[in-house]
């Protein structure tokens, strides 16, 4: 099933917020490799002039990919999942990320094409605190190779 | 912001290196950033998933590819001072069920912004020869 160039333009969410935490942080900067202190130890962080330990630059993907499932699984834009290959990724930081951040996604579907044989699906995640101030912009394009 | 940490502007020069790496992928790699990031996708851990869907066997996460590269940057930029990173996805890392894959990073000065204090680093991420991203660009705030 081809998808539904008609989801542009669609939102999801918010929902429920997505605490950051110590342990998370940590266990995201082991898997790519970051090895700076700030990302483990809260004074080293503070040295650094972070109020907690701080996210490595694209942790936001954690909270990003999970709102953008909600595109994905969407049946009304038809993606099929398991046809699915990353083709674009973009981060835009307004403030850096720390432990103790509530942050609360929303995803936009900017935009869909379809061509012979793939089509693309770019969606938009902005994310924001729990002062409602804007944090990161995750810009992500999702190619769907068509069935042969 | 933190002004703390951040790299000195002046000095800096267009084409100079800034951090390389080589990094080691295995399937240990791969689940462990499957777990510390949520992306389940089998492609990243079962082969006869990934031949089912046309794929040549396992490969690695474009986004811990990208992370890694990001991680590169961060050595010499500092944690929290890569305002913008950007890529596309040009080739996949097929990763052995047993045995490595080595990714070589370079990050350079691409280029210079002098009003804003940022430093656009181009980060060249090869395997076996072939750019695997294409235009990874990270902008760094710099002091």
């Amino acid at each position: 099933m081809p998808v539904n160039t008609d989801a542009v333009g669609r939102a999801y969410g918010p929902h429920e917020p997505y605490e950051v935490t110590r342990v998370k942080i940590r266990e995201f900067a082991d898997a790519v490799d970051a090895y700076s202190f700030a990302h483990r130890s809260e004074e080293a962080a503070q040295a650094e002039g972070f109020d907690d330990v701080v996210a490595p630059t694209t942790f936001a993907v954690v909270i990003a990919q999970q709102a953008e499932f909600h595109v994905v699984v969407d049946p009304e834009v038809g993606v099929d999942f398991s046809r699915v290959v990353h083709a674009d990724e973009r981060f835009t930081h307004h403030r850096p990320i720390v432990a103790g951040d509530l942050i609360s996604a929303t995803v936009h579907i900017d935009d869909i094409k379809q061509r012979a044989g793939i089509s693309t699906v770019t969606t938009r995640t902005e994310l924001s605190d729990q002062d409602g101030a804007p944090v990161a912009t995750v810009m992500s394009t999702l190619a769907v190779r068509e069935e042969a | 912001m933190t002004a703390e940490n951040r790299p000195a502007f002046a000095g800096l020069e267009v084409g100079h290196v800034v951090a390389e790496r080589e990094a080691t992928f295995t399937r240990d790699t791969l689940v462990r950033y499957a777990g510390a990031s949520g992306d389940f996708n089998p492609i990243h851990y079962s082969d006869a998933f990934a031949e089912s869907v046309g794929l040549p066997g396992v490969i690695a996460h474009g986004m811990l590819t990208l992370g890694t590269a990001a991680s590169v940057v961060e050595e010499w930029a500092g944690p929290g001072n890569v305002v913008d990173l950007q890529t596309r996805f040009a080739r996949p890392i097929p990763v052995p069920a047993m045995g490595e894959a080595a990714v070589v990073y370079t990050a350079r000065i691409g280029a210079l912004d002098a009003e804003a204090r940022t430093a656009r680093i181009d980060v060249l991420v090869e395997f076996e020869g072939q750019k695997i991203l294409a235009k990874a660009q990270a902008v760094v705030a710099c002091a």
